[in-house]
């Protein structure tokens, strides 16, 4: 040991230890201090700041769904309504294996094997507590299989939800449209926070087009959460009173639609088996009663949400069961135009009535050999502009023809809504097509095209050639001849109505510029030869008149197909019948005081007054009160 | 060693100093101070009411902390037996131990969330924990038989005992627990006399030195002091703890929102809920008047053991418990500091209450040594 080393003294050592204590007490009292004074600062001075923080970190809003308006017929029968479904919901925070839960429901066949990749994307997307559906709607057995299988799938389950139903289902698809599950499409042009609760949206026919009225207000609901998001405590007793008021939804307004669930079933069963569409309305204020497309489709998949396979034998059908002909179907209307052209002719002096011409069952323009050929190849002998309509004689109107002209032909028919569209309230119709020079010098990118032939004016005089229409503007047109010029807007919402004040909000008919062909006697002859038409001794569709009770005039026409290019896969059988000419029928009823305008086409029916006018006849029949005859 | 014989009025006064009387004089006799295991009795009988709630009602996870605090008052007991002479003769072999066995973390150490903390032989266990208590007891021991207050070579030899484990557990990285332990050991020197101009000069140094430590820290402890100073610029990813915390704090009030009835906590808005945050769990659902009472049950602790080191006989055992004593309330004062947005989040959690069991035994065992040198007190003859 070192001696001179001082010695511990440790009475110093002590004094200063205990100085050194008392420092450090000094200290820790100032650092203790601190943090009081910031619980202070926090607990008492800030502390209603952060109780409003933490009341809105754990209140979450959620949308409740507004019940969908209901769609009712013109005489209060039910076309779309909301019934209790039950869904098969998978909760992905419950789940331990998706690819194994996948799977086994898989073999139970409770989902298609196709749909598993589908699911997994959906239940990543999401929320983890929020429930992905699975299907839309199980039935008995299903449910019943599911029950006994309960315990084997935690985190998956089947709720009741409200689920759109269409009860007519097919008579009345095209008319109504359907909803559709809500795609990130349909959020695009939807307000998000509106639909913020809602699965399903409008996608076709009046469901799409009235979206806004039926669809309602979304109501809120406050939720106390965690940090996750998920509802706590689920009894809802237990939430404490300073949450905000919750806002209940507003259910969307009920819809009567002016279409007649009677006629929508008579045109869809006479068309059964067939390719085609009947349109009726009532001329006097432009109400469709019916509108019909066949083949139809059920409706119903769509909102209950469908296999793959299930869509694409839909999409794939030859037969175009989603394509709405009523108004999307672009057909050439044949003879149906002949009394518009008729009274075109008569107005600005192209013909008269006492004018004869005598139909050898061909006509060739002066200076040409080529002969337009009339329907009946030994012609209709003499005929005046009234045996011409009656008989369907188009040797009589491809004569008239060339002193009307194409731009006439042109203005007339468009006058009577032919080629353009008719703004029914539905979307997706299309234009149809009313050639004239000016068209067909804009329509072609060759020069040589672009020239009007005198031989193309021949065939638009009985509707052949460049010009289509739809069903629906054929049906408009009718009603147009039945009302002498006077003419609406086709529609097919009469009333809509607050279903909770039952307030109703009737839709008011919109005129349209009357036809302009004054002369009344030009439109009673012209009429009186579409109703020999029907009840002529000579008229082409006697047969269909015989036996009514009131007076009709009808006109049929037969459209010759052109080309079937897009068909090219079918065997030869198939081509030919697929070539024949389509069979067209317009008609209103009564003569003197018309209640219904009808128009029917069959595609590759053959013959207008055989095969489209007896449809004619059963939907007049009914509409007037009369049994309907046998179809 | 002779047999000490007390007067009567000796008798008189230790049993004065005795409150609980016979019980209190029993636990004595097996070296148990009764005081000091009141109040450390009373904090964790608090920890553990609010640790129900912060483990969302988990009576399993509630279970397993009582075992794990049992286990910790069982160390406590056992190092109280131990007579300090015997520790100390024991430190340089127990600081050394500790050393190698950090070093053997940092090569084959177990990761765990991201950090290499644990060492796994036979039992899992952090080597740091044992550093909690070896730096204070080498620092103390180092000083111990030298003139006090230390000069400027001791210090440096002390500064390199200090640094060299604190800078193996930073590199973990562990960032609470090497603040922790280089305070411990500071603490000792700081006792033991140093300076005030000394204290001041190293103030004035460690501006340079935190520069050093933020160029060595890594990027989610500097994101850590960067939210501190701006906790709304990423609300909800590093910002999100402190936020949420100060919600749940200041939305607790005066009187709180009711045991088990803390939204924040509850609904598991604020993270590490029964770990780190626990404070926040307590303020929310017991109010201002509720964390005082906490704090005040720390104030006695610390102040009981600050009594218990200036009775103590040595400078060894005064250095020792003194750093015991004042580690504590830096564990407490870091800890409610970081919940209250006061310094940055660093992983220190609250002592006796927070959720995890290798620090509390630490924890306790360090309050066995403060037992064992309050109960193995030769009575010197004045």
């Amino acid at each position: 040991m070192d001696l001179f080393a001082p010695i511990k003294d440790h009475h110093h050592e002590k004094r200063i230890f205990v100085s050194r204590i008392f420092l450090s007490v000094v200290i820790s009292i100032l650092l203790l201090g601190t943090v009081v004074a910031r619980l202070v600062q926090l607990q008492v001075i800030e502390h209603e700041q952060f109780s409003e923080l933490s009341q809105g970190n754990r209140v979450r809003t959620e949308a409740v769904p507004p019940i969908r308006g209901l769609i009712y017929d013109r005489k209060g029968r039910i076309l779309a309504e909301n019934l209790p479904a039950y869904q098969l919901e998978l909760i992905p925070e419950q789940i331990s294996d998706i690819d194994d839960t996948l799977e086994r429901l898989a073999r139970l066949r409770l989902i298609a094997a196709d749909e598993i990749e589908r699911i997994k994307s959906l239940a990543k997307q999401g929320p983890r507590f929020k429930p992905v559906t699975l299907r839309f709607r199980l039935n008995d057995d299903e449910i019943s299989d599911f029950a006994i299988h309960r315990h084997r799938f935690p985190g998956v389950d089947f709720q009741p939800r409200l689920v759109r139903h269409y009860p007519n289902a097919k008579y009345t698809a095209h008319a109504i449209g359907y909803v559709g599950a809500l795609s990130s499409n349909d959020l695009q042009r939807l307000d998000a926070a509106e639909y913020a609760g809602t699965a399903h949206t409008g996608k076709t026919g009046i469901e799409y087009a009235n979206e806004a009225k039926l669809h309602g207000d979304t109501g809120f609901r406050k939720l106390v959460t965690n940090a996750r998001g998920r509802q706590i405590p689920t009894d809802p007793r237990d939430l404490p009173d300073t949450l905000p008021a919750n806002e209940s939804p507003e259910p969307g307004e009920n819809i009567y639609l002016s279409i007649d669930l009677d006629l929508q079933k008579i045109a869809t069963d006479a068309l059964e088996g067939q390719r085609g569409s009947a349109v009726a309305i009532d001329p006097r204020n432009g109400e469709i009663l019916a509108l019909v497309s066949a083949p139809s489709f059920d409706p119903n998949l769509f909102a209950l949400g469908m296999t793959n396979a299930q869509f694409s034998s839909l999409q794939n059908d030859q037969d175009r069961p989603l394509f709405n002909r009523a108004v999307r179907g672009n057909y050439p209307p044949g003879s149906t135009i002949k009394p518009m052209l008729a009274l075109a002719a008569l107005e600005i002096g192209a013909t008269n009535l006492t004018r004869r011409t005598l139909c050898i069952g061909h006509y060739s323009l002066p200076g040409s050999s080529h002969r337009y050929r009339d329907w009946i190849p030994q012609g209709h002998g003499e005929v005046d502009l009234h045996d011409a309509i009656e008989q369907s004689c188009d040797v009589y109107f491809y004569e008239i023809s060339r002193k009307i002209g194409i731009d006439n032909i042109h203005d007339y028919l468009l006058e009577f809504g032919l080629g353009q569209f008719t703004g029914v309230d539905i979307s997706g119709e299309k234009k149809g097509l009313m050639p004239s020079i000016k068209w067909k010098r804009n329509a072609f990118r060759e020069r040589a095209d672009q020239t009007w032939f005198p031989g193309e004016t021949v065939i638009a005089s009985i509707g052949q050639g460049y010009m289509l229409a739809t069903p629906l503007q054929l049906a408009n047109a009718v009603a147009a001849l039945a009302t002498r010029g006077k003419r609406y807007r086709p529609h097919m919402v009469a009333a809509t109505e607050d279903p909770m004040s039952g307030e109703r909000d009737l839709i008011s008919p919109e005129a349209l510029p009357d036809v302009s062909i004054n002369n009344e006697f030009y439109w009673e002859r012209v009429i009186g030869a579409m109703n020999g038409v029907m009840q002529g001794a000579r008229g082409t569709a006697r047969a269909v008149g015989e036996g009514a009770d009131y007076d009709m005039a009808g006109k049929s026409g037969t459209a010759q197909i052109f080309s079937v290019a897009q068909d090219d896969e079918y065997d030869e059988e198939e081509v030919a019948l697929r070539l024949r000419d389509h069979a067209l029928f317009i008609a209103f009823a009564p003569l003197d005081d018309p209640q219904i305008a009808v128009a029917i086409v069959v595609e590759n029916g053959a013959s207008g007054s055989r095969v489209a006018a007896p449809i004619a006849r059963a939907i007049m029949d009914h509409h007037l009160g009369f049994a309907a005859s046998a179809l | 060693m002779l047999p000490v014989r007390f007067s009567d009025t000796q008798r008189l006064i230790m049993r004065k100093a005795e409150p609980l009387g016979d019980v209190g004089r029993l636990l004595r006799r097996i070296h148990i101070d009764s005081i000091l295991l009141g109040g450390l009795l009373m904090i964790c009988a608090f920890g553990l009411v609010v640790l129900y709630s912060a483990v969302g009602e988990n009576m399993d996870l509630w279970l397993s902390q009582c075992i794990r605090l049992g286990a910790a008052v069982v160390a406590l007991i056992v190092v109280a037996q131990l007579p300090p002479d015997l520790m100390r003769r024991w430190t340089p072999w127990a600081y050394v131990f500790g050393l190698g066995l950090l070093l053997l973390v940092l090569y084959l150490g177990e990761i765990g969330q991201g950090a290499q903390r644990w060492l796994d032989l036979g039992i899992r266990f952090q080597p740091s924990e044992i550093m909690k208590l070896a730096v204070p007891m080498a620092a103390a021991w180092f000083l111990h038989e030298r003139q006090l207050p230390p000069r400027l070579p001791e210090l440096l030899v002390l500064g390199i005992v200090i640094a060299v484990p604190a800078v193996l557990i930073a590199m973990q990285p562990d960032l609470g627990t090497a603040v922790l332990i280089a305070s411990s050991g500071i603490l000792v020197v700081i006792l033991a006399g140093l300076p005030v101009r000394v204290m001041l000069i190293l103030g004035v140094l460690a501006i340079p030195g935190a520069y050093l430590l933020w160029r060595f820290m890594e990027d989610y402890q500097k994101q850590r002091v960067l939210t501190l100073l701006n906790p709304d610029s990423d609300p909800l990813g590093a910002g999100y703890n402190i936020i949420q915390s100060k919600i749940a704090i200041g939305s607790g009030g005066l009187f709180g929102k009711g045991w088990t009835n803390g939204s924040q906590a509850q609904l598991e808005f604020l993270p590490e809920r029964d770990t780190d945050f626990i404070f926040a769990v307590m303020s929310e659902e017991f109010g201002l008047l509720g964390v005082l009472t906490l704090l005040g049950l720390y104030v006695f602790v610390v102040g009981r053991g600050l009594y218990i080191a200036m009775q103590a006989r040595d400078s060894y055992t005064r250095m020792l418990a003194g750093s015991i004593s004042l580690t504590f309330f830096v564990y407490v004062f870091v800890n409610t500091a970081m919940v209250t947005g006061l310094v940055p989040v660093v992983g220190i959690p609250l002592p006796l209450v927070s959720f995890g069991g290798t620090s509390m035994v630490t924890l306790m065992a360090g309050f066995g040594i403060l037992m064992s040198i309050h109960t193995h007190r030769k009575l010197l003859p004045h």
